[in-house]
């Protein structure tokens, strides 16, 4: 190369760093322009509002004026109402997690065996019901589970010998059109994010499982369940914190949350109920931190039995 | 011997297609007897309960042309939801590409915590800040407007996580290349990485509009007036203490499935990729 081309060279460069040189050229600031949204929005809808909640749980909130009561919300939590929520809560994630990690495990692993048919028709149908909203779904079961003798479940359950129920009317049957209202809408889900972690497990486990003469129980055992753990972990944290938050499905039941003897009456319900209907502000505050520390305990103590926190070997 | 291993694969596959029949039956049965019941007259409804009993003389459009005519608010409903979903779907997917981007491609100070801040809003239920959000919102005039619906969630923690998954991704030769010619660190995102983004951006877009079309609770904090409700909330007003309107109710909930219905028809494959983002991760 001739001095002189070296020379054009070294100018185009200075030319281009000057051109490059202003703020919005700066590798050190663009990210900082990258994250602010959310630093904004961290700021505004989620630091304020939880330091605020965090506020107002110890405070009297009425109606221009505010008084700090110290504990008094959290102790006014201790009544009948409140624990029924609390139960109401509990029941409806231990049911909905008892039927929605085995029943989809189970069909996902049917539907990825290579002997199955028309599997994207089976996996695309199942899904369907995710699409709905909750308001569509509780609407078509509060019909579907009426106390008249030709909705759809008590000519069901009549067919089957038994006499009509008032489905929405008691603790127990209730609790099981929650139960089924949910099933309806996750099955779909959780069998997707099943399938995903299959797809994920190598197939020369299984391969050289048959070789050393596997059965078909114990390549499901063996190797299919604890390989879909991650996913397994995944899918039973995100059911706590579903169910433990449930609300919508109760409200469509219920005209806008109102079941008889608070049978369908759940932890945010509860917390919609003190907050919003009643305004009472400081004791909605204090719920939430309650649901807060519920799910948060039981999740920690659920990641901790599956060994979540252990070292990867 | 041939014949008896191919038998016994065939009852196996004819057990599970039994199977899966049962539970995609269970899964289409709830909607197909809502349509059905959508072309009922509520008294017939209210009188008989919700079956599958199909009566031709009592079938008819009535609910449906209800919707349509000026009495019912339902096609405003429908507009508001139409109008929150796509500024909705949008911004969010716009803010958080460019976040996510942000947190996948640059090295600075501030990284790490930014991304745990992401991760703690995940895992905090609205429920616990719905209450103070709800009075913030009135402090910023945003009550029964479609902004106070919107913008407190534009900065979406998964979809930041799933494009700062997928922007880690990427080859960053580009980024390089672009450098040199000149383009500012925003070009590069806007002119490259967006359009090389573009799979992320149908799954997400498909999956947050899913979300926003079908959300409820804050909507209904948040919205006031009857003129101002979108779908889900308008139809969840249809029944009170006083009396429920079935007619409208089951019509109205039947036509907001359908554009849904029609976009999974078409897009299956983002919608499974959007909806197992959150899972499956290295």
């Amino acid at each position: 190369m001739t001095d002189s081309a070296l020379e054009t060279a070294a100018n185009t460069e200075a030319k281009r760093k000057a051109k490059r040189s202003g703020i919005l050229y700066s590798q050190k600031f663009a990210p900082y322009y990258f994250v602010f949204p959310f630093l904004v929005s961290f700021a505004v809808f989620f630091a304020y509002p939880v330091l605020s909640a965090i506020n107002m749980s110890f405070q009297e909130v009425l109606p221009g004026q505010v008084k700090y009561i110290g504990l008094d919300n959290y102790k006014d939590l201790w009544n009948a109402t409140f624990l029924k929520a609390i139960l109401n809560s509990t029941k409806y994630t231990i049911y909905t997690i008892v039927i929605l990690i085995p029943v989809p495990l189970v069909l996902a692993v049917f539907l990825h065996s290579k002997r199955m048919i028309a599997k994207n028709f089976f996996r695309s149908t199942l899904f369907i019901p995710a699409l709905t909203s909750v308001v569509v779904a509780g609407t078509v079961f509060r019909l579907a589970f009426g106390e008249l003798e030709g909705s759809l479940m008590n000519s069901f359950v009549m067919w089957l010998g038994f006499e009509k129920q008032r489905w929405l009317g008691n603790g127990a049957l209730a609790m099981s059109t929650l139960v089924i209202l949910a099933a309806w809408r996750w099955i779909g889900i959780n069998l997707l994010y099943f399938m995903a972690g299959l797809q994920n497990i190598p197939k020369e486990l299984y391969e050289s499982a048959e070789i050393d003469g596997a059965s078909t129980w114990n390549k499901f055992s063996r190797i299919t369940i604890p390989l879909l753990r991650p996913i397994t972990i995944y899918v039973f944290t995100i059911s706590i914190y579903g169910g433990y938050s449930m609300f919508t499905e109760s409200y469509m039941l219920w005209n806008g949350n109102r079941s008889p003897n608070d049978i369908g009456l759940t932890i945010v319900g509860y917390l919609y109920r003190n907050g919003l209907e009643q305004n009472n502000l400081g004791l909605g505050s204090a719920v939430g931190f309650a649901l807060l520390l519920i799910t948060f305990v039981i999740t920690i103590g659920q990641l901790k039995l599956f060994g979540m926190f252990r070292k990867e070997e | 011997m041939d014949t008896t291993v191919k038998t016994k694969w065939t009852l196996n596959q004819v057990l599970l297609l039994a199977l899966f029949t049962v539970f995609a039956v269970f899964s289409l049965f709830p909607i197909v007897t809502l349509t059905i019941a959508s072309f009922k007259p509520a008294q017939e409804l209210m009188r008989f309960g919700l079956n599958l009993k199909i009566d031709p003389d009592l079938f008819s459009l009535k609910n449906y042309t209800y919707l349509f005519s000026g009495e019912s608010l339902y096609l405003t409903w429908y507009k508001n939801s139409i109008v929150i979903t796509a500024i909705y779907t949008a911004l969010c997917l716009f803010i958080s590409s460019m976040i996510g981007y942000g947190l996948a491609v640059y090295k600075f100070p501030l990284r790490n915590l930014t991304f745990t801040l992401v991760l703690i809003t995940m895992m905090v239920p609205l429920e616990i800040i719905m209450l103070p959000l709800y009075k913030l919102s009135i402090s910023l005039q945003l009550i029964d407007s479609i902004w106070g619906v919107i913008l407190p969630f534009i900065a979406a923690p998964l979809p930041i996580f799933f494009f700062r998954q997928y922007a880690g991704g990427l080859p960053k030769d580009f980024l390089d290349a672009a450098r040199v010619d000149g383009c500012t660190e925003f070009g590069i995102f806007v002119r490259i990485m967006m359009p090389l983004m573009a799979p992320a951006f149908s799954s997400m877009a498909i999956l947050q509009a899913l979300f926003c079309w079908n959300n409820f609770l804050w909507p209904l904090i948040v919205l006031r007036t009857n003129e101002q409700l979108t779908i889900p909330i308008g139809l969840s007003t249809l029944l009170t203490p006083y009396g429920n309107n079935f007619d409208m109710l089951i019509s109205g909930a039947v036509l907001a499935i359908v554009p849904i219905l029609i976009v999974f028809l078409f897009f299956q494959k983002y919608f499974i990729e959007g909806m197992t983002a959150g899972g499956v991760k290295g």
